[in-house]
């Protein structure tokens, strides 16, 4: 009787131990990303102004902005989502609509989610040697092809399994009406998944916005304004990494402002990107 | 009667050209569909192809030496992966080692513990955070936790750990802040959100009738915890660190910030190293001779190769658990 109140007792004190380890661990990995966002707020803060939108990077030692590398980051941005974001969509396609259970599919989908994890830098390094070496210059247009070999597999991934949550029942339907496959997909397929579908795009261009390693050495930087496609641009992950690591008190500091915008840009467009798909789940 | 039968054939003929146009358009998206889903095998094909030709200098002028040889000489031409090799693995390992349990900690408490109206919210939040981009990460560590390591932390370990043999080599040498260890810290919190939040998607693939049988038969929160989910999501959680892993090991600009960027293989986890990534982003644009890029770009395909197996087995693994839960 007494050992089995003893081991009653074990049993619960054991679970409170555990417990109270659980509870801890998620205190302290709520208070360590706390604490990052709370010194990339105040030290972020601390250099906004409307200088940092208009004025160009800086020479050492000098004030400025980051207006360069602002406009560098969306240009390229919005380049590699325009070509990477129909691959995307197109390849998504194939896989929940024309060959939903042929081999094919499979192989892509595996490939496809190595390539969603695989290092930036390798695709950084693939480029160089891809467009880089064979051009002889570093350029914003291989910056941004970087950029879209990395949204490739996002929209491949999201496209795919939005298509796949449309009931079967509505391509019958359309079928059942004479119209042919592709006019299925698109008006009836890609209507029903057309959220899911753009949520995938927005994560993609979160993704991108903040990606350093694959610019590093093909768009390169720039410490001027440029707007030339075929010349190295300037991008704001790539100025913050090199800013940061100056000894420069200005370049410091713009670097946790760029940091701050970044982190900024990339949570909200995260957040917008939830709130499509979770609208859709409320209805 | 007769107009109808005299309109006829223009009618199944003009019939037949619309779906002869149907059978074409359609054939032509299925053919643009088909291309784009075998550009994907196409890009990782390319991937692996320009990183071996890219490396091919460098690995028939080392050969099998090139993974063995701690130089790293741009002067003398010399050129070994034995340090970004090393300094990759220590630092991913205790990555892992610190990340893990603290990931599925989390996990627990916000499947079994955390009050209902605040489940989401944290959720969401791990969720955004697993986001963020790694140059916040590196400038954070180069910043905030070097400077507190190296002032706070660092000194602390190495005159408590002086006289411990053994461990005095591990946590040797001057403070620096940055190094092995504030790297492996930097890229714990980095794929912390990343381990959570997959370990959490796996708990909640547990049958609710197995936990509250067990809870029935009356089991304590840990002994379900233990003995039931874990067992039941073995599988998804390997296959969620081994992924966490392949991010840890390719990780580049977080670790660049604060590694120190020293070829050297030391003991001492507070001795700045270097790491695979790091390397190629601090030295890939201004190395000059070809040997010296192609030694780069040689680091790059080992360090594809080595990601490639550890993300193949992690996908492998959750596709396992996607099969079984017949997702």
């Amino acid at each position: 009787m007494s050992t089995a109140a003893s081991l009653h007792q074990s049993r619960k004190r054991k679970n409170g131990v555990m417990m109270t380890l659980c509870v801890i661990a998620a205190g302290i990995g709520l208070a360590w990303l706390a604490l990052i966002l709370g010194a990339l707020l105040y030290k972020g803060l601390a250099g906004v102004s409307l200088s940092v939108f208009t004025e160009m990077t800086p020479p050492p030692g000098d004030a400025g902005g980051l207006l360069n590398a602002i406009y560098g980051s969306i240009v390229m941005t919005i380049i590699g989502i325009i070509v990477g974001t129909p691959i995307g969509v197109l390849a998504g396609t194939y896989m929940a609509e024309y060959g939903r259970f042929s081999k094919l599919t499979t192989v892509v989908r595996f490939i496809n989610d190595i390539l969603l994890s695989a290092p930036s830098i390798i695709i950084g390094l693939f480029v160089y040697e891809l467009m880089v070496r064979p051009m002889g210059h570093f350029s914003a247009i291989a910056g941004a092809v970087a950029l879209a070999i990395l949204v490739i597999p996002v929209v491949v991934r999201t496209t795919e399994d939005m298509l796949n949550l449309v009931p079967n029942a509505l391509r019958e339907a359309g079928t059942a009406i004479g119209a042919p496959r592709w006019v299925v997909i698109r008006s009836v397929a890609y209507r029903a998944a057309l959220s899911g579908i753009v949520t995938g795009i927005l994560l993609a261009i979160a993704r991108i916005s903040g990606e350093t390693a694959p610019l590093l050495f093909t768009a390169l930087n720039n410490q001027f304004w440029s707007s030339n496609l075929n010349a190295p641009m300037a991008s704001l992950p790539v100025t913050i990494f090199q800013f940061a690591l100056s000894p420069y008190e200005e370049w410091q500091q713009l670097a946790w402002t760029g940091a701050l915008i970044i982190t900024l840009t990339v949570l909200a467009l995260s957040i917008f990107a939830r709130s499509l798909t979770g609208r859709r789940e409320d209805k | 009667m007769s107009a109808v039968q005299e309109a006829l054939p223009a009618v199944r003929s003009s019939r037949d050209a619309t779906v002869r146009r149907f059978a074409l358009t359609d054939s032509i998206f299925h053919g643009m569909t088909r291309a784009a889903a075998i550009l994907v095998l196409v890009l990782l094909g390319g991937v692996a192809i320009s990183l071996v030709a890219g490396s091919w200098q460098a690995l028939s002028t080392f050969g099998f030496s090139f993974l063995t040889s701690e130089s790293w000489n741009p002067v003398t031409e010399k050129f070994g992966a034995l340090a970004p090799i090393y300094g990759t693995i220590i630092t991913s390992a205790i990555a892992i080692l610190i990340a893990v349990p603290l990931g599925i900690g989390i996990a627990i408490f916000l499947t079994e513990l955390c009050p209902r109206p605040l489940r989401r919210p944290i959720g969401m939040a791990v969720e955004l955070l697993a986001g963020i981009p790694s140059i916040i990460y590196g400038i954070w560590g180069l910043f905030v936790l070097a400077p507190f390591l190296q002032t706070t932390v660092q000194p602390f370990i190495i005159s408590v750990f002086h006289g411990v043999p053994g461990l005095n080599g591990l946590f040797a040498g001057p403070p620096y802040g940055i190094g092995l260890l504030t790297s492996a810290m930097i890229l714990a919190i980095m794929i912390l959100p990343f381990i959570t939040s997959i370990t959490k998607d796996v708990f909640d693939t547990v049958p609710s009738v197995l936990k509250e049988s067990a809870y029935g038969i009356g089991c304590t929160t840990w002994e379900v915890t233990r003995r039931v989910v874990i067992p039941y999501t073995r599988i998804g959680i390997m296959g969620g660190v081994m992924l966490a892993l392949g991010r840890a090991l390719g990780e580049t600009m977080a670790v660049t910030f604060v590694i120190g960027n020293a070829h050297r293989i030391s003991t001492s986890l507070f001795a700045p190293a270097t790491t695979i990534s790091a390397t190629i982003a601090n030295e890939f644009t201004e190395a000059v001779g070809d040997l010296y890029t192609s030694s780069l770009v040689a680091l790059g395909l080992i360090l594809f190769v080595i990601t490639f197996l550890i993300l193949a087995i992690a996908r492998y693994m959750l596709m396992r658990i996607d099969a079984r839960t017949g997702a």
